[in-house]
């Protein structure tokens, strides 16, 4: 159960992006999670919700964008499909993820006076 | 306020930012990975459940080294430092890590445990993860490699179920391979092919510490991979 870190990873990163704009209040955050990065998307909303309360994510609505694993041939670029062997059928090189071990802060929305 | 149109509404300023959330866990492992490479060595991400054998095989490794001064670990556990004692009674000098509360041990734990360790001649490093299949894969450490001890008794489908810790681990040391014999329906072969599904370019070791079966073939793999992390240093 990391996901209480990775929020608190997360609001860390909000401040640093917010700055020193301290008359702006955070109104939302999006993030980009890989389906294969280790983090649990419903135990990032439960971590996500207790643990904003007193930062200045507390007005901060979360959108969590998942996305899904890619895997591919880094010789033909032919994509791995879901559940085979991680190796090209054609080429026999071992695949690499394309996608899919996101933990991204995307954007946050300030509202200013 | 609006500056535009006069509706009242306050103003919603996006920031575009697109940066790793774990970016300071990423940066300190770098400032780790740089301080072990420049000092030639060798750092080992051992990670695994809780019982897959981890001390184990590190014992079974200092066995095998002539000079156990060459061989330093970190152990994390949430409770306990019986694996750094175990550790130090097999002659690894090692420390503990106590992580409490935390499923996982990160850069910033490593770093400064570093200061506590005395690291002159060390050759190989080993940083014991806490036992767990989900949480030590998120964190890089620093090291130069991430091995997964997996033991025969946990299931053909393990590597299935947590992909995530398998599609990072340079290797896979299958573990308790002595107990092979009380285990009838174990099938190797599909242990292997569950691996070869989440693991691009699956390397896998078998061992038993129980009999050192393995355990030569293990060390072998460290040395060849030292050796290239050093050439790459010296080219570098």
């Amino acid at each position: 159960m990391h996901e209480y870190s990775i929020v608190q990873s997360l609001v860390d990163s909000v401040a640093a992006a917010v700055g020193t704009r301290t008359d702006a209040v955070v109104r939302s955050v999006r993030v980009s999670i890989g389906e294969v990065a280790g983090v649990d998307c419903g135990l990032l909303t439960t971590a996500y919700e207790v643990f904003r309360a007193g930062t200045l994510c507390e007005n901060a609505a979360m959108t969590i964008d998942r996305i899904p694993a890619r895997w591919e041939c880094p010789l033909c670029g032919a994509a791995i499909p879901r559940g085979a062997v991680l190796q090209c059928p054609q080429c026999h090189e071992p695949a690499f993820m394309a996608a899919g071990d996101e933990i991204i802060l995307q954007r946050v929305e300030l509202e200013v006076a | 306020m609006c500056q535009d149109c006069g509706c009242g509404d306050t103003n919603l300023v996006p920031l575009e930012l697109q940066t790793r959330i774990l970016a300071r866990n990423d940066s300190t492992a770098e400032h780790n990975r740089q301080h072990f490479r420049e000092r030639g060595i060798f750092t080992v991400n051992l990670m695994g459940s809780p019982g897959s054998g981890k001390t184990a095989v590190l014992e079974a490794t200092a066995r095998m080294f002539k000079n156990g001064r060459r061989l330093a670990a970190i152990a994390g556990d949430l409770a306990t430092d019986n694996d750094a004692a175990r550790l130090v009674r097999a002659g690894i000098r090692s420390c503990a890590i106590e992580t409490g509360q935390a499923c996982h041990l990160d850069a910033e734990m490593v770093h400064h445990e570093l200061h506590h360790l005395d690291l002159e001649g060390v050759e190989f490093l080993f940083i014991e993860n806490v036992g767990n299949l989900v949480c030590p894969a998120v964190y890089d450490l620093g090291q130069s490699v991430n091995v997964v001890a997996l033991s025969v008794t946990e299931g053909e489908d393990k590597p299935l179920k947590y992909p995530t810790m398998f599609a990072k681990a340079d290797l896979v040391l299958l573990t308790k391979l002595d107990l092979l014999p009380h285990l009838p329906n174990v099938d190797m072969t599909a242990i292997r092919n569950a691996i070869a599904k989440v693991m691009p370019d699956p390397h896998i070791i078998r061992m038993s510490a129980q009999d050192d079966a393995g355990v030569d073939g293990w060390v072998a793999w460290l040395r060849e991979r030292r050796a290239a992390q050093v050439h790459e240093v010296v080219s570098a």
